[in-house]
């Protein structure tokens, strides 16, 4: 719009509106539209967005902050929460890892079969997390292919914490991969290579070059490997056996608190974790806004 | 070397990132999988189609397919109209808007799944005023659709912005200089050019919504042959150590998602080439 006022401004003012309103009739809709498709957009966006998220506060803090922190310490809640805060220790790290040393072997070299190999990483995202569950019941469970093996030397997979392990660092796998990839594709290989040219070993270009190029893009890719670790419900509740106090991840204490029609502290352990989903965006969104003005600057 | 694997470089690490990148691949992933596919394949094939074909898992089929395709076109239109008021207008809150998008990215699905119930239950906030229309939401197939809508909301979205904010705006001008309608430019100019993203988008969110479970088991009630979901059955399956029942229908889930797989990365090549 501001384009538009300058180009018409040394017009004489009569031939200046009637312009303005022939060009902003041309390329812009009339203001009455826009306001119409706004407020479908946000009415939309209220609907499925904003509103279930309201409920969700809303019923963890009805009864009071004091019956909220009843229902996050309790015994059974508080397993939970640390059982989600194990996984995640563990899990988190691993894919870290893999992402980094996957994104480094996929954007900094070329070999054959690896857009088969990206699509592998892609894979845990197609797949349905019942489904993913299920195949781990299936190589380990009881009466799947190991399950005889594993009973034999007492090893507890499926219904323990190894299970659950392991279809979560399944279901985060892709996150810290998919945001490097692109990234470290994007920046190249030059630096790289005028730093160990210049004599610095394959480690100190890592984390002295490609580590400070890659680390909001990292730092992302942890953050929302985090929440779906933290979040993973379908193929935990495959694996998990829902032992109380044991094998419960706070999604699964979270159905098992609903179908017990504690509700309360259903949407009290759920403020939890809508919190963590509130913390996820708004870091993305300080990452993407940054990345923005980094940009500008780089072009003017 | 009679086979290079790789072209030649300076950088080092090669063999030892994409060795472990192979490893954990094949270990967490292509073993994992495999399996599932073996055990599928040592059923007769009797026994693999009665359990796929069972009428149970049939209409659960049907609503697992029809309500995902409801949804996802139900965000075809919504996801459209919100990116192209996040890209093109301006107004108060835009940005706390545009980062709300990601939220069922974020969420975990269980507590949308608890929250939508509780939001269009016949007693929630929602659901309430409908309740006077006698429009019911909770428990009804409906429902399933409205998860599957909030699960997939921020495919179609994030896909067509930045083709949007990408746009060249001097096609449009030229073709309202060359005496086209606004309606005739965004319908014969704008449109065409989101296609390939819009399609991307809408594929995403089918296939998101075919296997979510979390947030539709609460709203769905799961009532046999009306509104159970089929990863819902090979959960039940699983739970009564049914494992060739749940191993079929598995089965048939992965080859959907292989399939669906196949499909959103053709139209991404086909959108990437459309936009570079």
């Amino acid at each position: 719009m501001n384009t538009t006022a300058s180009t018409i401004d040394a017009v004489t003012p009569a031939a200046h509106a009637e312009t303005a309103a022939t060009w902003r009739r041309a390329t812009e809709e009339p203001a009455w539209l826009r306001r119409l498709l706004i407020a479908i957009a946000l009415i939309f966006l209220s609907l499925f967005l904003l509103l279930p998220l309201s409920v969700v506060l809303y019923s963890a803090f009805e009864q009071g902050l004091r019956v909220w922190a009843e229902a996050i310490t309790e015994p059974d809640a508080a397993a939970a929460i640390r059982l989600t805060l194990l996984v995640v220790a563990i899990v988190v790290p691993i894919n870290l890892v893999f992402g980094v040393v996957a994104a480094w072997a996929i954007a900094k070299f070329e070999f054959r079969g690896k857009s088969i190999l990206i699509t592998l990483i892609d894979l845990p995202f197609a797949i349905s997390p019942v489904v993913v569950g299920l195949i781990f019941v299936i190589l380990l469970g009881s009466q799947g292919w190991l399950g005889p093996w594993l009973a034999e030397h007492d090893v507890r997979i499926i219904f323990a914490v190894p299970g659950i392990l392991l279809v979560i660092a399944f279901g985060t796998l892709p996150f810290v991969a998919r945001e490097l990839i692109p990234l470290m594709q994007q920046q190249g290989k030059e630096e790289e290579e005028s730093s160990l040219t210049l004599g610095a070993n394959g480690w100190q270009t890592f984390w002295r070059v490609t580590l400070p190029n890659i680390k909001w893009g990292l730092l992302y890719g942890v953050i929302l490997c985090n929440a779906r670790a933290m979040g993973e419900f379908g193929a935990v509740a495959v694996v998990s056996g829902r032992i109380r106090g044991e094998t419960n991840t706070m999604p699964l204490h979270i159905e098992v608190l609903y179908n017990e029609y504690m509700f309360t502290a259903a949407f009290a352990v759920s403020s939890l974790l809508a919190g963590l989903a509130i913390v996820t965006i708004a870091a993305k969104s300080l990452i993407e806004w940054r990345d923005q003005r980094i940009r500008h600057h780089g072009q003017s | 070397m009679a086979f290079a694997l790789r072209k030649p470089g300076v950088l080092p690490g090669f063999g030892i990132t994409l060795g472990f990148t192979v490893f954990y691949l094949g270990f967490i992933l292509l073993i994992p999988i495999a399996g599932l596919l073996l055990y599928t394949a040592q059923m007769s094939w009797d026994d693999f189609w009665r359990a796929v074909s069972d009428r149970q898992v049939v209409a659960s089929y049907k609503l697992s397919f029809g309500a995902s395709l409801i949804a996802a076109l139900i965000n075809l239109v919504f996801g459209a109209l919100v990116a192209w008021v996040l890209v093109r207008y301006e107004f108060f809150g835009k940005r706390v808007v545009d980062a709300l998008v990601d939220l069922p990215f974020a969420m975990p699905t269980a507590v949308a799944g608890i929250a939508l119930v509780t939001l269009y239950a016949s007693t929630g906030w929602v659901g309430q005023y409908l309740d006077i229309y006698g429009i019911r939401i909770a428990y009804t197939q409906l429902g399933v659709i409205v998860a599957l809508t909030y699960i997939g909301l921020p495919f179609v979205v994030r896909t067509v912005q930045p083709v949007l904010e990408d746009l060249d705006r001097e096609v449009e001008e030229a073709s309202a200089i060359m005496g086209a309608s606004r309606l005739t430019t965004i319908r014969r100019v704008i449109l065409p050019a989101l296609i390939p993203a819009l399609l991307t988008g809408f594929a995403l969110a089918f296939a998101r919504a075919v296997g979510e479970y979390g947030s539709v088991i609460f709203i769905s009630g799961n009532l046999p042959f009306r509104t159970e979901i089929t990863p819902l059955l090979i959960v039940a399956k699983a739970e009564q150590f049914d494992y060739p029942g749940a191993a079929a229908i598995g089965t048939v889930m992965l080859i959907a998602a292989f399939v669906l797989l196949l499909i959103i990365n053709g139209l991404q090549w086909w959108a990437s080439r459309r936009y570079r």
